[in-house]
């Protein structure tokens, strides 16, 4: 079952008297369990492409399907609640709330659909417990290496439980060493859970953990790809 | 709920020093009003009840040709047989005092000087003349059957460089137009704290006055003292008589009753120009707050949280701000307007023709004034965030993601 579907997307900035062609009739379809990395170069179009997976962005023309349903024209509200239900986030720089704990950032998207506090408490410590960091739940962000803060977003994105996981540079700011674990329990939990994950990169550490790569340049698909992933070692 | 108070209150503790310093402004904008709202309160409250006491009384029976502004001592324009009137004055329950007075204008003069003075004849066992016996300064009070003595103020006596048992000339037009003048003894000095009083008026026993004026058994007016302000109307409808005129407190009073009002308008704006500058600090702060959490803001935004969730968060930070800032007030403000409660503000010889301002101004805080000022303190606080709250919360998530703000 399709978890995304772009068809025919585009997408132009205009600044000033110039106008930028970011993505030039995109098609994509991203099924149930899919592992896939965006890549290309600076500037191909692939954050583009995600945030309108994402519901971040609204495609100048085209369409954006989320689990079925048109999204291209929901107004801010709708496309808010759909994101919270059905989207994940991770992004290159350690999004979190600097003022929140870890458990407390874990919590926030339980907190905005309305969980109940026994069901948010427990949802909570198991998604810590995925990310291996159940002992630093009551650590902020400045209390933790920028390894362990990705962790705790991608504990954040996969709170709600939601089909679809956007991820764009996820290692970028990472070592090699704290980019691989953040890659592995990618891999992990997807594996585990059957969550879609969709990641932006260009870094051939990542690409080499993708079963598909979709290579994007001057905003058109290129290429796109199926393997086997890297194992985790 | 608790997890938006939780975040706006570290949000907060974010920037201590910013924080406390809004939270400051607010105080400090809400003590000064209190300050000045109480000050005036204080100086308008203690202005009326000082005339009320010494000069109009709560009520005043005057004959029907009585004029504003003019002494007459024309027996036409005096109450015959005061003392009549002020039996049957006393027999309403609301009345605590009523007397007959005399008033005239005289000339007192020393051998080498002279100063217009107003001359009272009281009733000395009245009890209207209470605040006289209470600020004796020297001397003694007046005695009913003296027909030398009088009393005169400290600034009077200060003037002419006067003291107990000198003896002065008083010069008056009698009733009949005649000019008399006589020797009298200062027996005492008084004080009411009242330098616009205390530098013209000289008070006799009413019978002396009554011969020296040669108005006999008439009186200018019934001082009446009754036990609350309020109780002037309906006891001034109950005097009503074709043969004298019944004028209340507010009657004699217009200058300050009206003064009260403007001084409320003037107020007013003095509230909007100190709030809407304490407004400008808090708005500035949480603007600065909204720009250095734009990427904030944007991941908020990304995991779902809407426009007015975003914009609940700014307002309860502003919330926060001002309950510290009102807080804060109540303390500052209660504190210096507790001190000026005691010790009052010294402004010496402070007058306005008709209204008796004391030499020094007490603060007078009301429990209604307090709880309006903190309420419009923190709504208008409120207010001021609605603007960067607003920023906030129309800002686009993924320029909110690149820190591009609104």
């Amino acid at each position: 079952m399709e978890v995304t579907k772009i068809t025919n997307a585009t997408r132009t900035y205009k600044i000033g008297e110039v106008e930028t062609r970011a993505l030039r009739g995109v098609d994509l379809s991203i099924e149930n369990g899919e592992f896939t990395a965006l890549v290309g170069p600076s500037g191909s179009g692939k954050t583009t492409l995600l945030q309108l997976i994402g519901l971040l962005d609204q495609p100048t023309s085209g369409s954006v399907f989320i689990n079925g349903q048109d999204a291209t024209h929901l107004n801010r509200n709708q496309r808010a609640d759909l994101r919270k239900d059905a989207i994940g986030f991770v992004f290159q720089f350690f999004a979190l709330i600097p003022t929140l704990t870890a458990y407390e950032n874990i919590e926030m998207p339980l907190l905005l659909n309305g969980t109940k506090p026994a069901d948010r408490k427990a949802r909570v410590n198991q998604m810590l417990d995925a990310v291996g960091l159940s002992d630093r739940a009551h650590h902020r962000p400045d209390q933790l290496s920028g390894g362990q803060q990705q962790r705790v977003a991608v504990a954040r994105a996969l709170a709600t439980n939601p089909k679809l996981i956007l991820a764009d540079e996820p290692t970028a700011n990472l070592d090699t060493e704290n980019g691989k674990q953040v890659m592995d329990i990618m891999q992990r939990l997807n594996k585990e859970t059957g969550v879609t994950f969709v990641f932006a990169t260009h870094d051939p550490r990542v690409i080499s953990y993708a079963k598909r790569v979709v290579t994007l340049e001057d905003g058109v698909i290129q290429k796109d790809s199926k393997s086997n992933g890297k194992s985790k070692s | 709920m608790t997890q938006l108070f939780k975040l706006a209150y570290r949000n907060l503790w974010r920037n201590k020093t910013r924080s406390l310093l809004s939270a400051l402004a607010v105080a400090g904008g809400m003590s000064l009003l209190l300050l000045m709202a109480s000050v005036l309160e204080g100086e308008l409250r203690g202005a009326l009840q000082n005339t009320i006491r010494l000069q109009s009384g709560h009520l005043q029976i005057r004959p029907a040709s009585y004029e504003e502004g003019k002494i007459s001592l024309k027996w036409e324009d005096m109450i015959e047989n005061p003392e009549q009137v002020t039996e049957q004055i006393k027999t309403l329950p609301q009345v605590i005092v009523a007397t007959p007075r005399l008033i005239a204008s005289g000339i007192l003069t020393l051998s080498d000087e002279s100063k217009g003075v107003q001359i009272i004849g009281v009733d000395p066992a009245s009890e209207a003349n209470q605040p006289f016996r209470e600020g004796m300064i020297a001397g003694e009070f007046i005695q009913a059957d003296d027909r030398e003595g009088i009393l005169i103020g400290n600034i009077l006596a200060d003037k002419l460089k006067l003291n107990v048992g000198d003896r002065v000339n008083l010069l008056v037009t009698t009733s009949n137009g005649d000019v008399d003048e006589q020797l009298f003894t200062i027996r005492g000095i008084y004080t009411t704290r009242t330098p616009g009083f205390d530098e013209f008026n000289v008070l006799m026993p009413l019978a002396k006055a009554q011969a020296f004026t040669a108005t006999e058994d008439h009186a200018s007016t019934i001082f009446i003292l009754l036990q609350e302000n309020e109780q002037a109307d309906p006891v001034a409808q109950a005097l009503q008589s074709n043969n004298f005129q019944t004028l209340t407190w507010r009657d004699q009073n217009q200058f300050v009753v009206q003064f009260e009002d403007y001084a409320g308008v003037f107020l007013v704006f003095l509230y909007l120009i100190v709030l809407g500058i304490t407004a400008t600090v808090v708005t500035n702060t949480l603007v600065m707050a909204v720009f250095e959490r734009t990427r904030e803001i944007g991941v908020l935004a990304a995991i779902g949280m809407k426009g007015r969730g975003i914009m609940a968060q700014f307002l309860v930070e502003a919330a926060l701000l001002a309950t510290g800032g009102v807080i804060g007030g109540l303390i500052i403000g209660g504190a210096a307007v507790a001190y000026f409660t005691v010790n009052g503000v010294y402004i010496g010889n402070y007058g306005i023709t008709g209204v008796l301002f004391e030499e020094r101004i007490y603060a007078h805080l009301t429990f209604e004034n307090a709880v309006t000022l903190a309420i419009v303190t923190y709504v208008i606080t409120l207010v001021a965030s609605l603007y960067p709250a607003r920023i906030a919360a129309s800002m686009e998530p993924i320029e909110a993601l690149h820190g591009l703000g609104a």
